[in-house]
This record gives C-alpha cells, structure tokens and sequence, in this order.
C-alpha cells in the first residue's frame, strides 16, 4: 500500500494498492476503525484481482478537502537533523529501553 | 473535483535544488517486477506485515535518523498502547494518537477475526523508512526482512510504506 504514487510507480513492486492521503496515513485516517477496515479489506482484495505484475489499484477514498496538496512537500527542509542516536517518543520509553538492555546483558562490564 | 496525486519526486527534487542540494538519486525498477499468483484464498492464508513508518514498541530502542537499516521485530499480540514512531521525514501527530494509520495492527487482527485473512504471523517488522541509501536497503535491510518472512513461512507480505 503506499500514499506517493509517483514513488510507487518508481518502485515498481508486484501489486500494490494507492490511496490519496496525506503521507502518514498509509492505511487510514485516526480513530476511524470502520474506514481503516474498508481500505484494508479493499487493498488485500488487490491480491487476487491485480493480475499483471506492477499493476496499482486506485483505491477510492479522498481526503475531507484537498487543500494538503498545496502544501505537501513544498515548503523547504524543515524535517529534523539526523542524530544518530536513538529518537525516543517520551523520556519513558528511554528508561525502559535501558533499563531492557542492562538486563539483557549477561556480563555487563562497567568501566570507571 | 479531486485532485492529481501529489508529485513528491519533482517537489522534493525542486526543494533540494533551491537549497543547493545534491540532486537525490531516487530509486527506479523499470524491470517487470517478479510474479507469484497467490495460492490459495486470502481466508486460508498467513499475513506478515513490514511497515517503515519508524513504529516501535516501548521497552524497545528507538531508530535513529542517521541512515538507520535496523528493524524492530513487533509480536502481533502486542498492546496498541504500546506503539510508538520514530521519523523524521512524515507527520507524526496521527500516528501517535492512532498507530493503526502507519501500522493497521487492530485493523489486521479484526480480519482474522471475521475471516477475511487466515491468521497472522507471530511477528511483524518495522523500520525507519528515512534511509538515504538505497543500496544499504537492497543489500543488508531487506535480504535480512526477506530471511524473516521465510522463516516464519508467511503466504503473504504487506508492505506499508510512509
């Protein structure tokens, strides 16, 4: 399934499913389980009826409006620096994984 | 009216040119793609699932944004208050309040449920879509993903790009 068509197409995969929402929401709008339900049971039948290899089905979902479009992609770099460290949602997600790894170790060597 | 899809190749290849960029090499598989006819009905078969919207469950280590090619192996019983995205490259703010739209594990498990697909695999895959580097992908990330979905002897991979 993906929401950049043009990427789609450049990817060129065996069958896949397009629908024409904003990206981050391949698979569905927030809190809308009976329209994620339609557009996944929509997609998955694309796996009997796509029958051409590189075929994309249409799926027939829009956006409330299309103002997004304008906007998508257009105004600069504005996305985060590339830290090389892990990008934790919330600080207590960095004290479990942490506190996961110190587990995990069988002989956890601390150098002073 | 609806409009045309958004041309994300020619915007981000204009965005890179206006800040003096090295044009991005995007991937093209002009190739017809390999075919295999699915087996039997969608009902009987076992779905594995591979989504690189950077979902990670707490307790796990987060991706970084620096060419990560690691992934996160997700079990599919997981709880869905559990998942969290890491990326730097999408809006995150409906993801985090509804992993379901990057990630559709509710909406998957419900399938079953009703019969639409067979079963679900014990696991999973998540990564963080956001790598420069293709052939880091081709070469290391998905022959490792690829090993996966043949040990868990899944019928069919859904893919969810962001």
């Amino acid at each position: 399934m993906g929401s950049a068509l043009d990427i789609l197409k450049a990817g060129n995969p065996p069958r896949a499913a397009f629908l024409d929402y904003p990206l981050g929401h391949t698979t569905g709008k927030p809190h809308q389980p009976e329209l994620q339900r339609e557009i996944m049971i929509q997609a998955l039948e694309g796996f009997t009826s796509l029958t051409v290899p590189g075929q994309i089905k249409m799926l027939p979902f829009r956006w409330d409006d299309e103002d997004w479009k304008r906007t998508a992609m257009s105004e600069g770099d504005a996305r985060t620096p590339r830290h090389d460290t892990p990008q934790y949602q919330t600080e207590e997600d960095r004290v479990r994984a942490e506190a996961n790894a110190t587990v995990s170790c069988e002989v956890c060597v601390v150098s002073a | 009216m609806p409009q045309a899809p958004v041309e994300y190749i020619r915007r981000i290849t204009d965005n890179y040119a206006k800040l003096g960029y090295k044009a991005y090499q995007w991937v093209n598989n002009p190739e017809v793609s390999p075919w295999t006819p699915l087996q039997k009905p969608l009902s009987q078969c076992k779905l594995g699932l591979v989504a690189s919207g950077g979902i990670y469950a707490t307790g796990q280590v987060a991706f970084h944004f620096k060419d990560d090619t690691s992934f996160r192996t997700i079990p599919t019983t997981v709880r869905t208050t559990d998942l969290r995205t890491a990326h730097f490259a999408y809006d995150q703010t409906d993801a985090r309040k509804d992993p379901n739209v990057v990630f559709p594990i509710d909406t998957l498990r419900r399938l079953v449920k009703e019969g639409v697909i067979g079963s679900l695999a014990e696991n999973f895959y998540t990564f963080m879509g956001g790598i420069y580097s293709s052939r880091k992908v081709v070469d290391d990330l998905a022959p490792r993903l690829t090993e996966q979905f043949l040990a868990d002897k899944v019928d069919v991979v859904l893919l969810v790009p962001v």
